[in-house]
């Protein structure tokens, strides 16, 4: 098969046992690769809590990685939420899932619990299951130093060994699983680290169309201002961002109190860019090379985290942001969750923490540690909550809401609340039309056409984390030219629309599941402060507070655009339409 | 949604693409929306919303002379049209000619490309985002099968002289319907005053103004081009996809030193833009497409050259009534045109990029450039028939 080595490696951690599978037939077809095969494989295994031994963890690569196809370099990791309870899946950079690819499998699929500490190493097809005492309670950096070697690999820190609800999985020292949690799946299966290297080709059925289609893609890239232009993400990363949701209000500040934040440009892209003397890195077959690294090493945070630790802290001290980041990538801590649930604690608190006091927290958190770091580990939902003031959290579904403010872009507002993950702005993306101007502008403050939008940018999303690219380039490209890229890598006769309809099918799917959990409408909303206080307005700008009214008929209109219940949860006539009748 | 059909409807009633009878234009959020709802054509393409995962659909027949220029385009049984001017082939590759106004027929064309032509009728074409996106391409499709006939008909007009073979009867006779329903050439006065901007407010002002006097005038489609202007320490520059008729929200400030990203929003062209006000000094900057401009800019053919790298590659001076035409990509790639227009455009006022535009700068106001832009279009435009009517 074309795109795929047709291989999973699953590994039973009790038994310390790995086991070589042909990659269940017709998954392809159905699921492509990547999220779409995590999410399937899941199944009804859901049911399970996030530290039963029969909760899969699933690494899963889609058929253009270890392609000549731009930013073939990502892949997926799928499981239960810890922190959410729905389905998890995080998309990662760095060369893990070309290195996968490269060993022989499409995924690896870990299950049951080891008594101590393990590693799991992967070179060329085969597969070791080994004691790794020695490096249980120890963070991520020393980790890497001690297994050491070429290759790629997945670590956990601390904060993933003390189930902290929101710990990370950490590739390749720079490339994070963030969100959800899934360090914590991780840590609760007792697997510290997995070390991946192979050196075989991916079999591509036309290369010559492979080609083109690169082509195609790559003169998009280079026509992009936002991918390639001067101040774009290859010169500066995300922290491009900084100034632009920065002037146009919708800067996350003082947990959501405020929309804009006064000292924004001592972390701007620039202000990073001068400071740390940057170079480009960047994930596996990636021309673009969005990461950045300071001259001494260090490593450049991403938007969201630049501006959760700055803004939404109220912290200008960019010098504490690089360090939280650092801390968070050491312990293994998701940034965004780890920042909002310390501005909820801080507003609940009645005090801000200033730099040094943040740092402290954050390694109280990763610990822990009695007292706050411990109610702080359960996320800002599970602590708000225990005080009565759950409002106070800015969360969807239990997960921390990202640097964009949904008063300044409905179509986020409605993604953030409809999301299956929960808070989340890479679902369905919305900044890309409603900021970025691409494919081409949205209204930002209007609901107006939102509903099927949403629905369409989540399935697009859902297959690109499939297949599997970049979200970035699609600021660029479309499907239309990865479709020609997936076909020729394949063989397999894919169009946009076939696409669509596969990612369609993964979402749906991702929403059955939640479904089974109990998951419905009354999960589909966002946090109160945004229905009744106005964001920071200026005299061109008004920052209103969401119209509660307009945003219900726009989630109404939602769950129609998707063909969903009243409930907002699929019927079965819907899944049997997308081929799903066997997760019923 | 309803109010975004009416608007892009106008706009191609506006811009003379199409007239407001033979434009179908649906779009769907919770409920299908349709100028037309009661009509046939409406029933077929409401069909192409059950098969794709789209939210607008546009159907029209072009206004002349696009229709006939379409109809001569495909009535050779041609399966596909591929552009051959730069900034149509990078966004649409190709566009697929399809039999029927189908809904199967249309599901099939459109889940590969932007936008297809139907046959002897008419162009197709959806989005995904908003009807934006179906108009702009629908408005792309005309643009690009323009050029793609005055070209082609020139070739092969040049290829029988070489041969010594006669212009067959059919080519001659569609060429001659074709410019009888083009419209006429010539702007009476020049609309952009020669005011210098003083303050920032009338930067903005004039930046707007010029921006309509281009589409108005039809120098410009409305999505083809950008402006901009350096003042004080930034140059002020339309946004990426902006109509050049609607710039009054869609211009970004960005500082000249980098000192902010916030105009990671601006024109594509942006880094050509800071390069010729380098390299010249001149402040005024606009960037359009004009389309015997770009017609010209490929009458090239040179013996011994690989004509089909001319766009990104060709390094051999050439010259348009004094302006070089050079090759480049969009953007800023190695063979991008952020590299070669503002070298070229030292000691100059205007350079031509093959296959897709001309940009002109003036040192402190917009009416010069404007003048340059139609004098040059006026010019290409005699040149061409001049050239047609030799070889005719
Ligand atoms: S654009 Fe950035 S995140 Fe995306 S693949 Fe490239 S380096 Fe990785
Ligand atoms: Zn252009």
């Amino acid at each position: 098969m074309y795109g795929y080595t047709s291989k999973t490696l699953r590994v039973d951690l009790r038994l310390k046992k790995t086991e070589i599978i042909s990659t269940p037939t017709g998954l392809n077809k159905k699921f492509m690769g990547g999220r779409g095969f995590g999410v399937a494989l899941l199944g009804k295994r859901i049911l399970n809590e996030f530290d039963s031994p029969d909760m899969p963890l699933i690494f899963s690569s889609g058929p253009l990685v270890g392609t000549a196809a731009p930013t073939s370099g990502r892949s997926s990791v799928i499981s239960r939420s810890p922190l959410t309870g729905t389905v998890m899946d995080c998309s990662v950079g760095g060369k893990f899932g070309t290195a996968l690819k490269k060993a022989g499998f499409d995924c690896i699929e870990i299950v049951g619990i080891a008594d101590s500490g393990v590693t799991l190493t992967i070179e060329n097809g085969r597969a070791t299951v080994e004691d790794a005492e020695r490096l249980t309670g120890k963070n991520v950096e020393e980790v890497r130093k001690l297994i050491g070697g070429k290759g790629s690999d997945a670590v956990i820190g601390i904060a993933g060994e003390k189930g902290v609800k929101f710990a990370s999985i950490v590739f390749d020292g720079h490339y994070l699983a963030g969100r959800g949690g899934l360090g914590a799946v991780m840590g609760a299966k007792r697997i510290k680290a997995i070390k991946v290297k192979g050196d075989g080709a991916v079999p591509v059925y036309d290369r010559e169309e492979l080609q083109k289609a690169r082509e195609e893609i790559m003169r998009l890239l280079r026509a992009s201002q936002a991918v390639f232009g001067e101040l774009g993400l290859s010169e500066f990363g995300t922290s491009a961002f900084v100034d632009l949701i920065h002037s146009r209000r919708m800067e996350p500040t003082d947990n959501f109190r405020a929309t804009f934040y006064d000292f924004a440009s001592s972390y701007s892209g620039y202000r990073l860019k001068n400071r740390y003397k940057t170079k480009k890195t960047g994930c596996a077959g990636c021309p673009v090379l969005c990461k950045k690294v300071g001259e001494r090493g260090e490593i450049i945070p991403e938007y969201e985290t630049v501006s959760h630790f700055g803004a939404l802290n109220g912290n200008n001290d960019v010098e504490s942001i690089i360090e939280a980041n650092r801390l968070c990538n050491d312990f293994g801590m998701d940034t965004i969750s780890t920042a909002s649930t310390l501005s909820c604690y801080a507003e609940l608190e009645g005090a801000v923490p200033g730099p040094d006091e943040m740092l402290a927290l954050i390694k109280k958190i990763a610990m822990r540690e009695k007292g706050p770091g411990e109610a702080l580990a359960e996320g800002s939902y599970r602590y708000a909550q225990l005080q009565g003031r759950q409002q106070l959290s800015m969360s969807v579904k239990g997960l921390e809401l990202p640097a964009y403010d949904p008063r300044g872009a409905y179509g986020m507002a409605l993604a953030y609340a409809t999301s299956n993950r929960g808070g989340c702005h890479l679902r369905a993306y919305p900044i890309s039309h409603e900021i970025l101007r691409k494919p081409v502008a949205t209204d930002r403050f209007s609901f107006e056409g939102k509903a099927r939008i949403i629905k369409i940018a989540e399935d697009m999303n859902a297959v690109v984390d499939s297949i599997t690219a970049c979200k970035f380039v699609f600021f660029a490209a479309s499907l239309e030219e990865y479709a020609k890229a997936v076909s020729a890598v394949t063989g397999m006769d894919h169009d946009a629309q076939s696409l669509l309809k596969t990612g369609e099918r993964i979402y749906v799917l991702e929403r059955h599941l939640n479904s089974l959990n109990g998951f419905d409408i009354n999960d589909d909303d966002l946090p109160e402060r945004f229905f009744a206080e106005e964001g920071s307005s200026s005299p061109n700008i008004q920052v209103k507070p969401l119209d509660r009214e307009e945003f219900l008929a726009a989630r109404n209109n939602y769950y129609r655009a998707r063909g969903y219940g009243q409930n907002g949860v699929p019927d079965s006539d819907l899944l049997v339409s997308l081929g799903l009748g066997e997760y019923l | 949604m309803k109010r975004l059909l009416d608007k892009y409807i106008t706009k191609m009633v506006r811009q003379g693409l199409a007239g407001e009878d033979s434009i179908f234009f649906l779009g769907l959020d919770a409920e299908l929306e349709s100028n037309r709802p009661s009509e046939a054509g409406s029933t077929e393409l409401a069909r192409v919303f059950e098969m794709m995962n789209i939210n607008s659909l546009l159907y029209a027949e072009p206004a002349e002379p696009y229709r006939s220029i379409i109809c001569s385009l495909t009535e050779q049984g041609e399966e596909k049209l591929t552009p051959s001017d730069c900034e149509t082939r990078t966004f649409l590759h190709d566009i697929p000619v399809i039999e029927e106004l189908k809904a199967s027929e249309i599901f099939k064309a459109l889940s590969r490309r932007k936008a297809a032509i139907i046959r002897g009728k008419g162009i197709v074409a959806h989005g995904t985002v908003s009807p934006e996106q179906a108009f702009v391409s629908f408005s792309s499709a005309c643009f690009s099968a323009f050029v793609k006939f005055f070209t082609d008909i020139m070739f092969s007009l040049e290829d029988c002289r070489k041969k010594n073979l006669p212009a067959d009867e059919r080519t001659r006779r569609s060429f001659h319907d074709i410019v009888s329903k083009l419209p006429p050439d010539g702007i009476s006065e020049n609309p952009v005053a020669p005011r210098v901007p003083e303050q920032e407010d009338d930067v903005y002002a004039s930046i707007v103004k010029t921006g309509t006097a281009l589409v108005d005038n039809r120098l410009v489609d409305s999505y083809f081009g950008n402006i901009s202007y350096v003042h004080g320490n930034k140059i002020y520059i339309s946004q990426t996809g902006s109509s050049l008729d609607e710039l009054e929200t869609c211009i970004d400030a960005v500082p000249l030193d980098g000192s902010s990203s916030a105009g990671i929003t601006a024109s594509s062209e942006l880094s050509a833009h800071i390069g010729i006000y380098r390299a010249t000094g001149k402040k005024a900057i606009i960037h359009g497409h004009p389309k015997f401009t770009v017609i010209q800019s490929m009458s090239c053919r040179r013996e011994g050259c690989d004509l089909s790298t001319c766009y990104k590659t060709c390094r051999i001076p050439r010259f348009i009534d004094g302006i070089p035409v050079v090759s480049g990509e969009i953007g800023t790639g190695p063979t991008g045109l952020a590299h070669t227009v503002p070298e070229a455009m030292a000691g100059r006022n205007a350079v031509i990029v093959y296959g897709h535009g001309i940009f002109i700068a003036g040192s402190d106001n917009f009416s010069t450039p404007f003048d340059v832009m139609r004098t040059v279009e006026q010019k290409c435009r005699k040149e061409y028939f001049r050239a047609m009517r030799r070889l005719l």
